[in-house]
């Protein structure tokens, strides 16, 4: 007979454990995780993005009981749920609310990350699992849109799967594929169904296991930027760590609670709030003969839309043409070696002929890809030596902030009729955009940094 | 990670390098009924058909919509002035002659005002940008989203492209293509069919 596993527990927790590793894994990820104490307002994003993961799981769950993914009753559906299920209309309002908060707190999570370098070494994982979570909740997000069967679900989703067209040579058949017929039809919407409500959610699951267990195995950062592992008491706990369990799982009680208050206000208050969660031109049954003189995509997507909106030919010829010019001769003086050299500017100048040769909606489309894709890239594009934004060179806090600002005014952009002026705009923060992450292996090195401390800054409250 | 002293045994390896192939191919093999699940089903295929349209009750500058194959299409009656911006407009369009192949105009249209008879317009009302329904803008001048010297056509209010009242696509806009001129043919003076030019 096997040796039985020796366990410190008894009773029935002792008859698990013998059989299920349940107390080890509750030291591991909970009482005995050890998380610096130094957290500031930042870290609650983590927890309430999980906070809306459940949210938005179990309102879906309660809503797939009264929808129908069919083109002829989806739209009354919701309608019904909305109307006539008791209670209906607050689970629908709080998952079509819920998703707007969802993208809110993961863009707060994400330039969380950006600021006190979270992605850099060793937690290159944490942040790619993350951005495979965004890309999954984008994904998520899309399809969900579709499934009320309104004007703007059709006509977003008409367009989103064109975009797939562009790509030369497959992409006609491609989005056909897609499609499943040759306009978005029956056929798409029950698709998109059967993704949004299990294959993408069972994704995004596997991949926040993933995005803590990585966690987990590396440690948390804090917003000084150091190692608290570096630090450690004759037990081997870090010195400036503290159990997440009770300390962070109280502490994050009070993020929730603060943050239920703001949705619960936008929830009963304004839950479309005004055209920006839910599209008036939604409320009207989905028309495949007649696109709303207005479309746009809901806000969370806004900055990628004019992203794509931005791409003329004018733009590749008199903005994106010589930016790679430059880009690629700046790679020349000074970079580390003949063979980023040599990729640097093969790629500078295979991109420059493509826009040359293939139309510009192929490149818009590309371009709103890469603004996304070029995320991954971070942990190995930032070259500062210091993670966290306090030690580096106070002038960092404006590179930082013009970004910000040029993604909420892409996303404004992307909300309004395109004009002239809106393609000047779009075009000048697309253009910024790109620079901030193609040029951060120069500038994130420039300028004088500070020291870092031994232990992280911390003063008891 | 093996600390047997054994030597490997060669002709298992094969085995199980040969089992993981064949494991793999049938895997594979799988996969094709699921992706192919995603194309469109014979009904879809078979809702294709050609439609009529009855031209008889429309009035110059009537626009009319009608479905084929999921898609609108519209036949616009061109008043004499519409017709008459086309040579303006011939300068300032990407596809003047409508020469691009990527969606190719019929032989019957490709001329300057795009259609059989120049009186009415018949084209697919998609912009082959993203796939919106353009809409009509046949007022001169006087609309934010449009330049100032707008002699009439279409705006597609997605992603801004414009066309001028032959469906030509103008330069520098997002659509690379003017609007797809559907197979059609008259029946008689009075009747269009849509999705069908073969002279039977």
């Amino acid at each position: 007979m096997a040796q039985e596993k020796q366990v410190e527990t008894t009773g029935l927790l002792g008859w698990i454990d013998q059989r299920f590793p349940l107390t080890a894994n509750w030291k591991a990820h909970l009482s005995e995780y050890y998380a610096p104490k130094n957290f500031n307002f930042w870290y609650f994003f983590g927890s309430l993005a999980m906070l809306m993961l459940v949210l938005q799981i179990v309102t879906g769950i309660f809503l797939t009981m009264h929808y129908k993914p069919d083109a002829a009753l989806a739209f009354a559906s919701v309608e019904y749920i909305m109307r006539d299920v008791p209670w209906g209309w607050l689970i629908r309002y709080m998952h079509s609310t819920g998703a707007s908060a969802f993208f809110f707190v993961v863009y707060l999570h994400m330039f969380r990350g950006l600021i006190y370098g979270s992605y850099r070494k060793p937690r290159e994982l944490v942040w790619i699992f993350g951005c495979l979570i965004f890309l999954a909740l984008m994904a998520e997000a899309f399809m969900g849109y579709l499934l009320p069967w309104g004007q703007m679900s059709y006509w977003g989703a008409q367009v989103i799967v064109n975009l797939f067209a562009a790509i030369p040579f497959i992409g006609p058949e491609l989005s056909l594929w897609i499609r499943g017929d040759y306009v978005v039809s029956d056929a798409t919407l029950t698709r998109f169904f059967a993704f949004h409500v299990i294959a993408v959610p069972l994704v995004l699951l596997g991949l926040v296991a993933a995005h803590i267990l990585a966690l987990h195995e590396v440690g948390s950062g804090n917003p000084d930027g150091i190692e608290i592992k570096e630090k450690k008491d004759a037990n081997g706990i870090p010195l400036d760590g503290i159990p997440f369990h009770p300390y962070y799982t109280v502490h994050d009680i009070l993020g929730v609670s603060v943050f239920l208050m703001a949705f619960s206000a936008i929830l009963f208050f304004a839950p479309e709030f005004g055209g920006y969660f839910l599209e008036y031109n939604n409320f009207v049954p989905a028309d495949p003969l007649v696109t709303p003189s207005h479309i746009a995509p809901v806000w969370y997507f806004t900055p990628y839309y004019s992203i794509l909106r931005a791409v003329t030919d004018d733009f590749l010829l008199y903005w994106m043409i010589p930016f790679l010019v430059l880009f690629a001769l700046l790679a020349l003086v000074s970079a580390r070696n003949n063979i980023t050299r040599l990729i640097t500017v093969g790629a500078c100048g295979a991109l420059i002929l493509g826009f040359l040769v293939v139309d510009a909606k192929f490149w818009g489309v590309v371009a709103m890809g890469a603004a996304v894709m070029i995320l991954f890239a971070l942990p190995w594009i930032d070259n500062s030596p210091v993670r966290s934004i306090r030690y580096r060179p106070g002038w960092h806090w404006y590179v930082y902030g013009l970004f910000v600002v040029v993604f909420i005014v892409l996303g404004f952009f992307g909300t309004k009729a395109p004009s002239p002026a809106n393609a000047l705009f779009s075009q000048i923060g697309t253009l910024l955009y790109f620079a901030f992450f193609m040029l951060m292996p120069w500038w994130s090195k420039m300028g004088k940094f500070k020291p870092v401390p031994d232990r992280v800054t911390f003063a008891a409250h | 990670m093996s600390d047997s002293s054994k030597p490997v045994d060669s002709s298992r390896r094969t085995a199980i390098g040969l089992t993981c192939a064949a494991g793999a191919v049938g895997g594979a093999a799988v996969a094709i009924p699921f992706v192919s699940s995603f194309a469109p089903s014979e009904r879809a295929k078979a809702a294709g058909a050609p439609v009529e349209v009855d031209i008889s009750t429309m009035q110059p500058g009537d626009l009319k919509r009608v479905e084929w194959r999921g898609k609108p299409v519209w036949v616009v009656r061109r008043t004499e002035e519409m017709l008459g911006t086309l040579e303006k407009t011939a300068p300032k369009v990407a596809d003047p002659d409508s020469l691009r192949t990527a969606f190719p105009t019929p032989d019957y249209a490709r001329n300057p005002h795009r259609s059989i008879k120049p009186e009415y317009l018949v084209v697919v009302g998609i912009c082959l940008h993203l796939g919106c329904s353009p809409i009509e803008k046949f007022e001169a001048g006087g609309d934010p989203s449009l330049p100032d010297d707008w002699v009439g056509g279409f705006l597609c209010p997605c992603h801004g492209s414009t066309f001028d009242f032959a469906g030509r696509v103008y330069k520098n806009k997002p659509a690379p293509d003017n609007l797809e001129v559907p197979p059609h043919m008259y029946l008689s003076e009075s009747k269009i069919l849509v999705g069908d030019d073969s002279k039977a």
